[in-house]
């Protein structure tokens, strides 16, 4: 049951989501990071079978790198964003991957963008979105909070909503969420105690709960 | 210990009755639309395949019962297991070996399928040593476990069934992998596997610290793995507990549950110092058991007497 949603700001898109892989009743891990960084401006956070996340994550990632390198410039948002929806519609009529994502990017022409696709290649452009349980709790919130231009400390208050939220309703709150913010400068990673509130910088693995952090050896996703 | 002995028979070439259906085996995948992937091996050829997949899944797929363990502490990685295999309600062997060697710096755990888990390993096994050979360097353990989720993200949907840790020593240093039928590959510090995990996880959460000695971390292993199977019905027999360090991976020991038993089992009575002169009979201490007290007995005889009987 993962969680995640997303929306635009200012000049930054707000990704977010949880950082737990659960098998049936078994939480495996707590510090995973489910949003892929395609590029220096491109965010795609994925949710659905694990295999298939993973397996259609690098096809984008690496396809998109292709592209930049046989070209010498990378493509828009806009452009990635259909190009990633193009090749779920191909996969759908033959094994298709079972993937729902939120594709978020900055570019220089168009600023800030963020793209709902789910895995029958549906794609739109919104201002917010969300997938999983807990996206559908922040859709409400954002349609009562979210306004355009909203700058980096009501997006985090916004964020905090949506988080306390899941929290208080779902009946599996996930441990951890995981911020990624994409602006012109690149991507910057927070991580959000759920069950707290509390905002730290850094990665999932940065943030370990209690004295483990002292000893925990340092883990890339 | 004698090894599981697997009837692969399905895996041969179908024999074909007709002439003209003589045409090579990848011409026959290809018409079929299979050969999907490069590692492939021959499909019977019959007019349901699906169904004929669910039925023969029942007959070749033992071992649903497990538990098996893996984690990174400061001086390595402990992988535990136990060693019972069944069918349904029977236990079809109590001697599988589940941690698969796949080379002196990698190891591979099986739950699920014990012929799926068997032959996929061997041939993750192959396909390191091609590395190997083709590279002068070892595999990493990242790799290794990516070669195996690829093959079996390939084979998706086709009722393998597998639950699997990769774990090995590489120039990052240690390195642990879980890695399923599914396509799931997670990297981590800590997983169990198998209808025994739950059991195993509590153990093993409770007791693990990262700044461990060997020696403890094996023995939480084994307990853990003993604690899944006093409880899980589909996990017993004997529990098997390997280090990996950087010179590779060692066999620590191999401990029949039925030792480890009289070993854990009852848990020792805490002293509880906020307890002054308690009445007897608030708290449930069980008695000594008739085995126990034997036990004691025999082996105080045994030292009294050299020549005494072992019970």
């Amino acid at each position: 049951m993962d969680s995640q949603f997303a929306f635009v700001g200012s000049n930054f898109v707000v990704v977010c989501a949880d950082t737990t892989s659960v098998q049936q009743i078994i939480v495996q891990k707590s510090d995973e990071d489910k949003i892929l960084q395609l590029d220096k401006t491109k965010l795609f956070a994925l949710s659905g079978p694990k295999g298939d996340v993973s397996n259609f994550g690098e096809f984008v990632k690496c396809n998109l790198n292709l592209y930049r390198l046989k070209n010498g410039r990378s493509l828009s948002t806009s452009a990635a964003a259909h190009w990633t929806r193009n090749e779920l519609a191909k996969a759908l009529r033959s094994g298709p991957y079972q993937v729902n994502g939120l594709f978020a990017g900055y570019d220089d022409q168009s600023g800030p963008e963020l793209y709902f696709l789910d895995y029958l290649a549906t794609m739109h452009k919104v201002n917010s979105s969300g997938h999983g349980y807990g996206g559908m709790f922040s859709l409400s919130l954002f349609d009562k909070h979210w306004v355009p231009n909203m700058s980096r400390a009501q997006s985090l208050e916004l964020v905090k909503k949506c988080v306390a939220e899941i929290q208080e309703r779902l009946v599996v709150a996930p441990e951890k969420f995981l911020i990624k913010i994409v602006s012109e400068k690149g991507v910057e990673q927070m991580t959000m105690v759920t069950a707290t509130g509390e905002i730290t910088s850094g990665g999932p693995s940065s943030a370990m709960p209690s004295s483990s952090a002292a000893v925990d050896v340092e883990m890339k996703a | 210990m004698t090894s599981l002995n697997l009837d692969f028979s399905v895996l041969d070439r179908p024999v074909r009755k007709e002439a003209d259906e003589l045409t090579s085996t990848l011409e026959n995948d290809v018409l079929c639309g299979i050969n999907t992937h490069d590692q492939y091996f021959t499909i019977p050829r019959v007019e349901d395949f699906s169904r004929f997949q669910k039925d023969v899944v029942e007959h070749v797929k033992p071992q649903h019962g497990t538990t098996t363990l893996g984690f990174i502490f400061e001086h390595g990685i402990i992988i535990a297991v136990d060693s019972r295999a069944s069918q349904g309600p029977y236990i079809s062997s109590q001697t599988v070996k589940k941690v698969i060697e796949i080379n002196p710096f990698l190891l591979g755990t099986m739950a699920g399928g014990a012929a799926d888990c068997q032959f996929w390993q061997r041939n993750l096994g192959i396909q390191c040593r091609l590395h190997e050979l083709e590279t002068g360097k070892r595999i990493t353990v990242t790799g290794a476990s990516k070669l195996l989720a690829n093959t079996l993200y390939g084979y998706r949907g086709r009722g393998l069934s597998m639950g699997t840790m990769v774990a090995g020593w590489d120039t990052t240093g240690p390195g642990l992998f879980y890695v399923d039928s599914d396509g799931t590959r997670l990297k981590g510090k800590r997983f169990s596997v198998g209808s025994g995990s739950l059991f195993a996880y509590g153990v093993l959460d409770q007791g693990f610290r990262h700044d461990l000695s060997i020696k403890e971390a094996a023995e939480l292993g084994r307990r853990a793995i003993y604690h899944a199977t006093f409880r899980d019905a589909f996990s017993g027999g004997t529990v098997s507990v390997y280090h990996v360090g950087p010179d590779g991976w060692t066999k620590m020991s191999g401990t029949d549950v039925g030792e480890l038993h009289y070993e854990y089992y009852p848990a020792d009575a805490v002293e509880n110092p906020e307890r002054h002169g308690g009445g007897e009979g608030d708290i449930f201490v069980p008695k000594k058991r008739e085995h126990e007290q034997n036990r004691e007995d025999g082996e105080k005889k045994k030292d009294s007497s050299p020549e005494a009987m072992e019970t």
